[in-house]
């Protein structure tokens, strides 16, 4: 009974030293679920969900705080992938969220007045310029977060859907033709 | 003599190639104009290097690589540059490309050219000269050349010519080695040079036994001990360059490798004729052999300038009157053409005028019965039949898994299918959205290390001023603690505010006492006299002025 007692006391102070040093042994830094999530995220940085950026998003996603259907840039795409990763069902947009097509942010350089206030507000430091130098956008770097059209005090920012031309054209799905049946 | 192997799968669809080569290749007419294409390669666009209203001689360089995956555009004739500006091109999607559109002025007066050194030049003297000289890959896949014939990263053993042509109707490649085997021949010796490889293998399918023969009596007549012609069976797609070289070699690339890592190069017949029309003769690439067959009068094989409008090139082969639509390429793997204008570019083998009789509009597509019989033939080994069931379902993931990116898209799958189902259609739309994630994904990427950069960039900001404030903000009470101190003892010295602002009176009391009026520094003798005589006065009249003051005072009172 004693011996019983004395093993089984034994093995678990053992096991529980084995488990408390594996704890901080291969301790995992920060939150590897947000980081999946960020992966999935298209990076606009744009500020639509709610969240200063793609990071803390993913974040609040993980801590189950925010709705997978919160991110307009990934589109539907996007929910269904963030869907496969968490698990949960897909979820369409919201009436506040709509999906969009891909933009880029052009600078009207005749009416700007070289404020830097759009340089400031850029996420990804897309806008090149100086104070009441003229400032123009980096297109190729440029996410179409749109977060640089409010600050501009003159309004000489507008955001340009990306045209399809012959480089980003897709081959469309087979569409079959059904015939009626006589 | 070696043995020749053979590959998984092919077909033998009807060749149709007879009709087309009962006359020798014909200089085509020269256009009313020309539409040459600045994306005729595969990389980035040209950069265009003419003005509108500029006169250019044939030969000249019109477009400029841009980029290291790029190749150079000329002018095909001399004449004048009318536009540059979005035309339709030979590309699926009916969306125009940026073009320049030449009008000829008959001279047809060649720039100041001539052949190099090809001997003695060195290796990377050679490619920039393909370069320079836009040659491409004129099998269809247009790749710049001079890429190709680099050989730093693999050692190259075996260059293998493809003139295998095996789609049906093609014969620009047969009539090529008919009538000119020599050059092709000296051509391919630049390019085995270039890749120092051993052993050059011609691969001709049997069904061209004259160019079979042709190029056999140019090896002999060269005396080019390492060529070799090897006649390979007639089974469509052995002109692919992976079927060409199991076919050859027996070497089998596998999936994700290129075929230089394997030891292998190929190139078409047709480029090795073009690299040594540019090599030793300085011509550009500025026309190719175009076969114009199908809804027409006379089948046969030009020499067509590039930019060349399709109407214009197919109306000399005399088309019928019910021609409907023209396909670039042959019947299995050619695209459908939107624009009768668009001009020819360097990936045109062949244009098909197409009729409701030729090519009956396909048949509508039933379901698939999972008869096997695409994976039967597929020469790439795949699963045809999965790969369709998850192209059509939008499952890429597992399409990638069953490695979609290996299919060639010969459409031997598509022709055997007893379902009619169009399963090349479905493999591009699967590739090109592919294709679409891998870029997004890349621009996510690039977003986010910039996003992460530019608040690393403000962290760092923000500390470096808090730094600098806590600096000033040391120093200023050191020095406030030195001077302030003993006018203000009590000033407890952890209240910095206080500190600050009596140093701050410190220094204006020392500045206000440093003050000095400064008109009275330098002055002459004379000056510093007269100023002593007046200061004199004055100490006079403030003396009178304070004695009657004070016999003022009792009056006041």
């Amino acid at each position: 009974m004693i011996a019983a007692l004395l093993v089984m006391i034994g093995l678990s102070v053992l096991l529980g030293a084995v488990l408390g040093y594996a704890a901080i042994r291969f301790k995992v830094e920060g939150n590897p679920l947000a980081e999946k999530i960020d992966a999935v995220l298209p990076q606009t940085q744009c500020g639509q969900c709610g969240f200063p950026g793609c990071k803390p998003y993913a974040e609040a996603i993980a801590k189950g705080e925010a709705d997978i259907n919160k991110c307009p840039p990934g589109g539907e795409e996007g929910i269904r992938k963030l869907a496969d990763l968490l698990g949960v069902d897909f979820k369409p947009f919201g009436e506040d969220a709509a999906p969009k097509g891909k933009a880029v942010a052009f600078i009207d350089e005749q009416t700007c007045i070289g404020c830097t206030l759009c340089i400031q507000a850029c996420p990804v430091d897309a806008i090149v310029g100086a104070a009441k130098q003229m400032h123009t956008i980096i297109a190729t770097e440029c996410t179409g977060c749109e977060l640089c059209v409010a600050p501009c005090p003159v309004d000489c920012i507008s955001m340009h859907a990306i045209p399809e031309d012959v480089g980003n054209w897709k081959w469309p799905h087979p569409v079959i033709a059904i015939q009626v049946a006589a | 003599m070696r043995p020749i192997h053979a590959f998984h799968g092919g077909v033998h669809p009807p060749t149709h190639k007879d009709e087309s080569t009962r006359t020798p290749i014909v200089q085509a007419a020269m256009p009313g104009k020309l539409v040459i294409p600045l994306s005729q390669h595969m990389g980035t666009r040209a950069r265009p290097m003419v003005q509108v209203g500029e006169h250019v001689l044939k030969g000249q360089k019109i477009g400029k690589p841009e980029g290291r995956m790029s190749s150079a555009v000329h002018a095909s004739t001399s004449g004048t540059i009318a536009a540059i500006d979005m035309q339709p091109v030979t590309h699926p999607s009916c969306l125009p490309d940026l073009c320049i559109t030449l009008i000829p002025d008959g001279k047809d007066e060649w720039k100041e050219h001539h052949g190099m050194d090809v001997e003695n030049l060195p290796h990377a003297e050679l490619r920039h000269l393909l370069r320079k000289a836009g040659v491409v890959g004129m099998g269809g896949a247009v790749f710049p050349s001079d890429l190709k014939a680099d050989a730093h990263r693999y050692r190259v053993r075996t260059l293998i010519l493809n003139g295998a042509e095996c789609e049906p109707y093609i014969t620009c490649d047969d009539m090529l080695m008919r009538e000119r085997a020599a050059d092709i021949l000296r051509g391919a010796e630049l390019l085995r040079e270039l890749l120092q490889a051993e052993e050059v293998l011609i691969g001709i399918e049997d069904n061209k036994p004259q160019a079979i023969a042709a190029m056999r009596q140019a090896v002999q007549d060269g005396g080019r001990g390492r060529m070799e012609v090897m006649v390979v069976p007639t089974l469509y797609p052995s002109g692919g360059a992976k079927q060409l070289i199991r076919l050859l070699t027996g070497i089998e690339v596998p999936h994700g490798v290129r075929s230089t890592a394997m030891g292998v190069q190929c190139f078409n017949v047709a480029t090795a004729w073009s690299v040594w029309r540019a090599l030793a003769h300085g011509e550009p690439l500025i026309s190719r052999i175009v076969t114009v067959t199908g809804n027409v009068e006379h089948p046969q094989n030009f020499e067509v300038l590039i930019g060349t409008p399709l109407d214009e090139l197919v109306a000399q082969a005399g088309a019928k009157p019910d021609t409907d639509r023209y396909i670039m390429g042959g019947p299995m793997m050619g695209v459908e053409l939107p624009s009768f204008a668009a001009g020819i570019t360097k990936a045109a083998n062949c244009i098909i005028a197409s009729s409701p009789a030729l090519f009956p509009p396909p048949l509508p597509a039933l379901p698939c019965i999972r008869c096997t019989r695409c994976a039967e033939v597929c020469p790439q080994d795949l699963q045809p039949q999965d790969l369709y069931w998850f192209a059509k379902s939008s499952n890429f993931n597992k399409a990638q898994e069953f490695n979609l990116a290996d299919c060639i898209e010969c459409g031997a799958c598509a022709y055997v299918c007893p379902s009619h189902i169009p399963l090349v259609q479905y493999y591009r739309y699967a590739k090109s959205e592919i294709h679409e994630r891998a870029q997004d994904k890349q621009a996510a990427d690039l977003a986010r290390e910039r996003h992460e950069f530019h608040q690393l960039r403000l962290e760092r900001d923000k500390q470096e001023k808090a730094e600098k404030l806590a600096q000033k903000e040391r120093e200023a009470a050191a020095k406030a603690v030195a001077s302030a101190a003993p006018v203000n003892p009590q000033a407890a010295t952890d209240d910095t505010q206080q500190i600050r602002i009596d140093a701050a009176i410190a220094r204006a009391t020392a500045q206000a006492a440093a003050a000095q009026p400064q008109n009275t520094t330098q002055l002459t003798p004379g000056q510093q006299a007269e100023i002593t005589e007046i200061e004199a006065r004055r100490a006079k009249i403030r003396e009178l002025a304070a004695g009657a003051g004070a016999e003022d005072e009792p009056h006041k009172q």
